[in-house]
């Protein structure tokens, strides 16, 4: 009857969205009566270190499944490896995160274990029901999963991330036993990295749209404010199709969902499918020459005018406040 | 020849405002604008360029496949004018959620042999992502999910995909025949033209009830209700940067 919380990690680096699973998982342990979250870490370099520091967070026990074929993330591959464990342990829930890696294998999971999934999942309710969003999160779904496993992919943002508890859970290892997958080969991975903080990992978001102009003036006009204020950059769908921007800057129901501190909008009209991404962000600024754009609306503190001229003044007053 | 099989869903128009019905469970579907999951739109797109590159080399035969009330005939005549092959149309006047639809996808898998089966990565009404992974688990072929760039190998062997992933992007191989899903950047769909409008109108469309199918048609997913989310309450304007400082310093605690 356990659950097993699976935790992504990078080499062994966690970031704070892992902690919402676990956040998640605990929840439903308390909500929907799991006696046990498991903890589960897949891969190879680093998996050990992570776990040691996920057994801190009030999981009841941490198991590792660390094998050279799951140094590079394959889809089959891991889909296997966390069927092996759910088995092994009897479980009959499965949660990871709505994340690329997330998105991509637990389904296929699902259909291995013979369950059903329910995705993106924002709350956790009594009775094995969950709260998610559909149509761009314009319409909120309880939702009941028929199957007698159960596998959920939650959003990171909708759970604080779990906090260190004074226990430490138990780590054990497990070898696989299924043979690694040949169907599907790891090519090569191209990191986007800057400096900065990751989109869904920061306090802040300062996010452009196309009114930027061109991919020279989003860095010039946006830089120095994300960086007065430590934010990640973000992007409009628009902005990035038209090149300013790379892909997973991109924040909206296809792209980054985000709900940071402060979430300030530069020339980003609001489609829907971009409000998707940034609604729940605590406090949004909106900075637009149109006064009826829906970003405008949406925002808590909307300012009218050219946001060439208004950004760079932003960045000076905001400096003035900072050093008085 | 070869087949390339794209399983699309017609859903509301992504501007259409969604209005919950009586029933509490479902959509208002009065008045709504149907369209092609702009995602699959993409697939249809993807899988006429791989044939458009192979003309003269290999022969390919382009599938589409739907599965829902026999209305959505408009939709797979939309994807025949942008030059599929042929159509596919199981008609169910019942929920089809990502479960039995990759059921169903699944079944004409099996009867069709594609080598590849393309499809949008998510549908923008359930926006469940799940149907194509739920294929390839089904039927244990590779899966490229999120796909930003595909490209076949002349002897129909392998595909190599760019992936968008967290963080940038990842390039795998998987052997054919393999499931790929598509993202917003792979391609930009073309508009049919009014001979391929015509021509479309004689190309052969098949309707399958799902109940000749050996497909189980129960949802797995069960939806309790259906409400709409909080409304935000109302915004300031305000009229100069300072303004705007002072209240995030003050007001908003945020700076």
């Amino acid at each position: 009857m356990s659950l097993i919380c699976y935790v992504e990690h990078s080499n062994g680096k966690l970031s704070k969205t892992a902690f919402s699973t676990i956040s998640a998982a605990l929840q439903m342990k308390a909500v929907q009566g799991y006696p046990k979250v498991i903890a589960c870490l897949i891969g190879s370099d680093g998996v050990a270190s992570a776990a040691e520091i996920v057994s801190e967070y009030g999981v009841d026990e941490v198991v590792t499944v660390s094998d050279s074929s799951l140094q590079n993330y394959l889809a089959a591959n891991y889909a296997a490896a966390l069927k092996e464990i759910v088995e092994k342990f009897g479980a009959k829930g499965v949660v990871g995160l709505s994340s690329a890696q997330g998105k991509d294998f637990f389904p296929r999971l699902a259909k291995l274990l013979g369950g059903v999934q329910a995705s993106d999942c924002l709350q956790v309710l009594p009775g094995g029901e969950f709260k998610r969003p559909m149509f761009a999160g314009n319409i909120v779904a309880t939702v009941r999963l028929t199957s007698e496993i159960k596998v959920i992919t939650v959003r990171a943002t909708a759970f604080e991330p779990a906090l260190k508890v004074s226990s430490k859970a138990s780590v054990t290892s497990h070898s696989i036993s299924f043979t690694p997958d040949t169907k599907a080969e790891f090519i090569a991975y191209e990191s986007s990295k800057s400096e900065r903080p990751e989109l869904t990992e920061a306090e802040v978001i300062v996010s452009g749209g196309r009114a930027l102009k061109s991919a020279e003036s989003f860095q010039s006009v946006l830089s120095p404010l994300a960086d007065l204020l430590n934010a990640a950059i973000g992007a409009s769908r628009a902005a990035v199709d038209s090149g300013y921007a790379p892909n997973d800057w991109q924040v909206g129901q296809t792209g980054k969902v985000v709900a940071p501190k402060l979430y300030i909008a530069v020339g980003i009209s609001g489609a829907i499918q971009h409000l998707a991404g940034m609604k729940d962000s605590k406090v949004i600024v909106a900075i637009n020459k149109d006064p009826e754009a829906p970003m405008m609306e949406m925002a808590d503190y909307s300012l009218v005018g050219d946001l060439f001229k208004i950004v760079p003044e932003l960045v000076e007053a905001i400096k003035a406040v900072k050093s008085s | 020849m070869h087949k390339i099989l794209v399983p699309i869903k017609r859903v509301p128009d992504y501007a259409t405002k969604i209005k919950i019905a009586p029933d509490s469970k479902s959509i208002q579907t009065d008045g709504i604008k149907w369209i092609i999951n702009p995602f699959d739109e993409i697939a249809v797109e993807e899988a006429l360029r791989i044939k458009e590159t192979f003309v003269g080399k290999q022969e390919i035969e382009i599938i589409v496949l739907s599965i829902g009330p026999e209305a959505l005939g408009e939709q797979i005549r939309s994807a025949l004018a942008m030059g599929a092959d042929r159509g596919i149309l199981v008609s169910s006047d019942g929920l089809i959620d990502s479960s039995v639809a990759a059921l169903v996808i699944s079944e004409f898998v099996g009867k069709e042999s594609p080598m590849l089966v393309i499809m949008g990565k998510q549908a923008i009404d359930s926006d469940s992502s799940q149907t194509g992974q739920l294929v390839a688990g089904q039927l244990d072929l590779p899966q490229a999910t999120f796909a930003s760039k595909v490209t076949v190998s002349d002897t129909w062997d392998k595909a190599t995909v760019v992936r968008e992933v967290d963080g940038g992007l990842e390039t795998i191989g998987v052997s054919l025949p393999a499931v790929i899903t598509t993202d917003l950047r792979l391609n930009e769909p073309r508009y049919p033209s009014l001979p391929n409008i015509v021509k479309a109108k004689k190309k052969p469309l098949d309707i399958i009830p799902i109940s000749s199918l050996s497909v189980d048609a129960t949802p797995g997913l069960e939806i309790v209700s259906l409400e709409l989310p909080a409304a935000k309450k109302a915004g300031i304007r305000v009229q100069s940067v300072a303004e705007l400082v002072e209240k995030l310093n003050k007001d908003a605690k945020v700076i």
